[in-house]
């Protein structure tokens, strides 16, 4: 219990413990997966998982938007940012995120143009200082971002700054969990909704889960104390027989979402057929293009990409670790051939992925001695 | 980039362009609020505490929320320091 006691209300976290312990049925072994990267990274830093009865084991979801970027994704990024003339733009996160060859922050040693902007209205600022340079956004994200990314089309569209353009990779969260809930090769009895997620879309979407699947999910805040409450209420919910959507975090997320948001979403952009996730392959309606109002803004189709699909490389196995069916650290190449500094795959690229969190707050050593 | 960072509203600066200045542990940028201006609250005034993502605000918060999560961003250490490391090169016209 070595991190506990640096969280607030360490006494109330070991009541909360105590009353997960007397919920869960001895003899059940529960699977209970958080969706959003946050709250990974919340796990692990306060050794959460070690508070909890040996019955309810935690399964890290597919919630971090850098790790599900495929790389044939990446290599498109970069064919664009080393053409003539151009500003790459992206988030930090996004420049060790390893394409077939190369990343971002490679491209950018051998020459390429590309900067790390910390919002997209940055990336539109540089659009309008430089306006014989063509400024190019590597959007990503999921509906927690999305949002930015559209107002700020808006924005370029209403100033008519022309040498603007983003190459979308939004994802939504719903299709990748539906994708999982119909997988053989993984049993999950309930879910950690993903907060800030929901500060945007709401409880709503996330209503099939108990009534396709009859499977309990509980929005959650990102405290420790959050965490442990919301997997109390997804126990509570098994035991009393219950499968509901509940909103553990009420202080921030609004049943219905933030309706301005979805507003502005539902004009730039619109549902792509399919989309490739780095580790699940392709899920149909998963994510998000420009719509054809905002079509003169999308570098999809201003530049010429390559769009070439590259499989992942051999030692890989972050799609088991984003579908939760193995730990990060039972990857062959975890922590030897894959640490935070040389990322094979992209759980280790960003502190939100699995990968990364685990390797970080030294859960590898300690997993390890407990086999 | 996965964080939300709570700040405090100083003042409205652009109001056509829903632009604010606000305070992160002491670091004063000016952000977006164009996301908060229909229902979710109408619009923001100074002393507001909001919930920040890339240069967004995506939610008020009440005061109280606001420390919690500071504080719990605080311990997160280097992906908190990271992401202010980011925000001080945020220049939002
Ligand atoms: S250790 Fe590296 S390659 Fe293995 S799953 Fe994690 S990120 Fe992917």
């Amino acid at each position: 219990m070595k991190f506990v006691d640096e969280f607030r209300d360490a006494q109330l976290g070991r009541v909360v413990a105590g009353q997960i312990l007397a919920a869960a049925d001895p003899g059940r072994h529960y699977k209970v997966m958080e969706v959003c990267g946050g709250h990974t990274h919340s796990i692990y830093k306060y050794g959460i998982d070690d508070l909890l009865p040996e019955a309810v084991e935690l399964v890290h979801g597919p919630g971090c938007p850098v790790c599900v970027i495929p790389m044939g994704r990446v290599d498109d990024g970069i064919a664009v940012a080393r053409q003539e003339g151009v500003i790459f733009t992206c988030f930090g996160d996004m420049l060790r995120v390893p394409g077939s060859e190369l990343t971002l922050l490679d491209a950018k040693a051998q020459g390429a143009d590309v900067r790390m902007v910390y919002s997209p209205l940055d990336a539109l600022r540089l659009a309008r200082s430089n306006p014989r340079r063509e400024v190019v956004f590597f959007a990503i994200g999921f509906e927690t971002t999305a949002p930015s990314t559209a107002l700020t089309l808006k924005r370029a569209k209403a100033e008519g700054v022309l040498n603007f353009s983003c190459i979308c990779n939004h994802v939504t969260i719903v299709p990748p969990l539906r994708a999982l809930l119909e997988s053989p090769d993984l049993r999950l009895d309930g879910f950690i909704g993903p907060g800030h997620v929901c500060t945007v879309v709401g409880a709503r979407p996330f209503e099939f889960i108990p009534v396709d699947y009859a499977r309990p999910l509980v929005i959650s805040g990102f405290e420790p104390l959050d965490i442990l409450h919301s997997i109390l209420m997804i126990l509570r919910q098994l035991q009393e027989g219950r499968c509901e959507v509940e909103n553990q975090y009420t202080r921030v997320v609004p049943r219905e979402g933030n309706l301005r948001a979805l507003e502005v979403m539902a004009e730039v952009f619109e549902l792509r057929p399919h989309f490739e996730w780095r580790g699940l392959g392709f899920i149909s309606q998963s994510a998000l293009k420009l719509s054809a109002a905002y079509r003169d803004f999308d570098a999809e189709l201003r530049f010429a990409l390559p769009g070439v699909r590259v499989a992942d490389p051999k030692a890989c196995q972050c799609g088991e670790v984003l579908k939760g069916v193995i730990k990060p650290w039972e990857c062959k190449v975890f922590g030897t051939a894959c640490t935070p500094d040389h990322a094979i795959g992209t759980c280790m690229v960003s502190p939100e992925g699995a990968c990364a969190a685990y390797y970080n707050y030294g859960r590898f050593a300690r997993e390890k001695e407990a086999v | 980039m996965c964080l939300a960072i709570p700040g405090q509203v100083i003042e409205v600066l652009d109001t056509a362009n829903q632009i604010a200045r606000v305070d992160v542990v002491g670091v004063r940028r000016s952000i977006n609020v164009g996301l908060l201006s229909d229902g979710n609250g109408g619009g923001v005034e100074p002393g507001d505490w909001v919930l920040i993502h890339v240069g967004f605000a995506l939610s008020k918060v009440d005061e109280q929320e606001a420390h919690a999560t500071l504080s719990l961003l605080q311990r997160m250490g280097a992906a908190y320091e990271q992401e202010l490391e980011e925000l001080r090169t945020s220049v939002i016209e």
